[in-house]
């Protein structure tokens, strides 16, 4: 019975393994950004040839950057959850347009809410490259003194900001 | 006949668009082969993290085309190819690279198949071990002993049947 036992138990285990293999998400890659500085850039403002933006300028506050563009699907899903957060004035966000005809990003702000303070045009994915983005809906939260502290790889859902990013905010902003 | 001619009109017009489109679709073809030969050396060792069983080389994503750029832009700047995988991994992480370096985080991947060999060499040696001792403690019985001797002394004990006489 014993001589059993040994190859049941390795199996059990290799099934483990498996199993908690099934659970993890293979998109999710670890960002190297984490407790790094945001990476330094300007660009234009979306619908705003003159102004342009900095992250130096959200200095001491906590933000989110939100990579967003017209043509990704799965950012729909996540719209109004940003709408949502956007009116209740929890966090101010900062979108990141990326690789997107301004024209087009316009329209879909337009037609579905404009959750943004603002959204930069990073038409050519410069900055998207400069801040690791691979899966646009991508997140980032960024503290008080420009280092980011959460990425969000795809879309955000109610739970994720509930479990993740509200309780991060809030420790971030005592 | 003018079934013919539209035919042959059609064709024409066929052609003429794709000698128009043949400009810009031929355009990529490189200036500098050395330069792309580099190009595609580095490319090869970068995974494509939108299509991630890909290098960036094999891959067609929108991403992995910027990135070739990138690459391409670098060295024409002069960068070496340490400098421009350090400024990939400074991005995406280690995971971007085809082959994970060897560091603290990665090394029961590298070791790991190594020791499970040594281990099994071990559990082997072990096994062989207590096999000769069990083979040498073997202790028999008098009335085995009896038996072997009958066994080796007359070809066969009493209770087996002796082969009959050929005639």
């Amino acid at each position: 019975m014993k001589r059993y036992l040994v190859p049941l138990a390795l199996f059990v285990l290799l099934l483990g393994f498996l199993g908690l293999g099934l659970q993890l998400n293979p998109r999710e890659v670890p960002s190297p950004f984490i407790d790094k500085p945001a990476p330094q850039f300007t660009l234009g403002i979306l619908g705003n040839d003159t102004a342009s933006f900095s992250p130096a300028q959200m200095r001491g506050q906590v933000w989110l950057l939100n990579v967003w563009a017209s043509w990704c699907v799965a950012c729909r899903e996540e719209h109004d959850l940003l709408m949502t957060i956007s009116q209740q004035k929890i966090v101010p966000m900062i979108g990141l347009d990326y690789k997107d005809k301004v024209a087009d990003a316009e329209l879909w702000l337009k037609e579905r809410g404009n959750p943004y303070a603002l959204s930069i045009s990073d038409s050519k994915g410069q900055v998207g490259i400069d801040y690791g983005v691979y899966g646009v809906p991508e997140t980032f939260v960024i503290d008080r003194n420009g280092v980011i502290r959460f990425k969000q790889i795809g879309p955000l859902t109610p739970q994720i900001f509930q479990d993740k990013i509200l309780p991060l905010i809030r420790k971030l902003n005592a | 006949m003018r079934k013919i001619i539209s035919v042959a009109l059609l064709i024409y017009v066929w052609q003429v668009s794709c000698l128009a489109q043949a400009p810009s679709t031929a355009q990529p073809l490189n200036t500098n082969p050395a330069l792309e030969a580099q190009v595609n050396t580095i490319s090869n060792e970068l995974r494509c993290l939108v299509c991630q069983n890909q290098t960036i080389a094999d891959s067609n994503a929108d991403l992995a085309i910027d990135l070739k750029n990138q690459i391409r832009t670098q060295l024409t700047q002069g960068r070496t190819q340490a400098e421009i995988l350090d400024y990939m991994v400074q991005r995406y992480g280690d995971f971007v690279l085809y082959k994970p370096p060897l560091k603290a985080s990665t090394w029961f991947l590298w070791l790991g198949p190594f020791v499970i060999l040594l281990l099994a060499f071990f559990f082997l040696w072990r096994q062989i071990q207590v096999r000769k001792k069990l083979l040498s403690e073997q202790q028999f019985s008098q009335a085995e002993l009896a038996r072997a001797t009958a066994l080796l002394n007359n070809g066969a004990p009493n209770n087996i049947a002796q082969p009959k006489d050929r005639p």
